[in-house]
């Protein structure tokens, strides 16, 4: 219980920390200057989770570790790597986890089909319901018998105003 | 009847996968450096700053690497447990020192000169095993926190368990407990040491 206040109180507090994101502006400053690497930073940051605030993007995130893995993602570009090349750097020491956008593999199979397999199983038993009761309407639209007519006639004459 | 069954069970079902899913502690991420090579590294040790040490060093044996910091409060919790371990096993304990200055937090780093930093970090490494133990065997200081990088490290202390051939077999994030020692890690050591 109170591990869970904890995490809950980690990632109130973590988003907060997201709103003075980039306060190593200075460092920044030298990778600012040449926007066509700033825009790849920034581009390969918000694909890299940062694994301490884990539901935000090196990018949004404040925490030691992603100021040092954007520092590493900058000296990548600046060393003239591609993106791939800085992808697979984070890949092989942090494991899939650290792609915000994990890889469609057998292991995330469930992960991207299940939204999709969910969807069908629910449209599949939504038909069947609709054509159930659709049956059932049929089977149940007859014509009134002579003694229902009469008792709905004396309903109606009760309510009928005088 | 039977319908309501039905939807009680799909909605016990989703409780159940909910409640195992809160109990799953989110930082254990597995580790891909499983079964890899340990990175490799050269870092200048504590006690003796002019000489370094490698997992090239460590070759042929088996060992354990210990990443902690004087600022990391989990450490305290782990650093009994690691003097217990090193008064009775003869496994080496290797310490990474990461980050002591510049991970502390209270420190404004863009006025620190580098020489400065490392001068500060070594005295404080030093300062905090002189007070609480020094289990290691030796430790090294990663100072930038590179190694630390190359290791997968995103939250101290972790360890990891190297064997003879210098690949890494176990990684625990977290501080160790004594159950962990005793259950997970002391029979692997025993193991690969076979």
């Amino acid at each position: 219980m109170k591990r869970r206040l904890l995490i809950a109180l980690f990632f109130f507090g973590s988003f907060f920390g997201s709103t003075v994101a980039f306060a190593d502006a200075a460092t920044e400053a030298a990778t600012a200057a040449d926007p066509v690497a700033e825009k790849r930073l920034q581009k390969l940051s918000e694909e890299l989770r940062c694994l301490v605030c884990q539901n935000q993007t090196i990018a949004d995130s404040n925490a030691e570790l992603a100021q040092d893995l954007r520092r590493e993602v900058r000296t990548m570009i600046k060393d003239g790597k591609t993106d791939k090349e800085i992808v697979d750097f984070m890949v092989v020491r942090y494991g899939d986890f650290v792609l915000y956008r994990p890889p469609v593999k057998g292991i995330t199979l469930l992960l991207w089909g299940g939204p999709v397999a969910l969807m069908l199983l629910g449209l599949f038993i939504l038909q069947r319901y609709l054509r159930r009761r659709a049956l059932r309407v049929i089977a149940e639209d007859q014509p009134l018998s002579a003694d229902e007519t009469s008792r709905a006639d004396a309903l109606l004459k009760e309510i009928e105003p005088k | 009847m039977n319908r309501y069954f039905w939807i009680l069970g799909a909605f016990a079902a989703l409780v159940a996968l909910l409640a195992v899913g809160l109990g799953l502690n989110p930082r254990d991420v597995p580790s891909p450096l499983v079964g890899k090579p340990a990175p490799a590294f050269n870092l200048s040790i504590l006690a003796t700053p002019d000489k370094t040490l490698g997992p090239k060093d460590m070759q042929g044996k088996v060992w354990l690497f210990n990443v902690w910091s004087s600022w990391c409060v989990s450490c305290r919790a782990e650093h009994p447990v690691l003097v217990e371990f090193s008064k009775n096993a003869n496994v080496p304990l290797i310490g990474l020192n990461y980050k002591e200055v510049r991970g502390d937090g209270n420190f404004d780093m863009s006025k620190m000169p580098a020489d400065e930093e490392k001068k500060l970090a070594f005295q404080r490494a030093e300062q905090w095993l002189t007070l609480h133990g020094n289990p290691y065997t030796l430790t090294v200081m990663d100072i930038d926190g590179r190694v630390g990088i190359d290791y997968g490290v995103y939250g101290v202390p972790e360890t990891y368990v190297i064997d003879k051939a210098g690949l890494i077999r176990m990684k625990h994030t977290g501080p160790i407990s004594p159950d962990v020692l005793a259950q997970k890690i002391m029979p692997l050591l025993a193991e690969l040491n076979k």
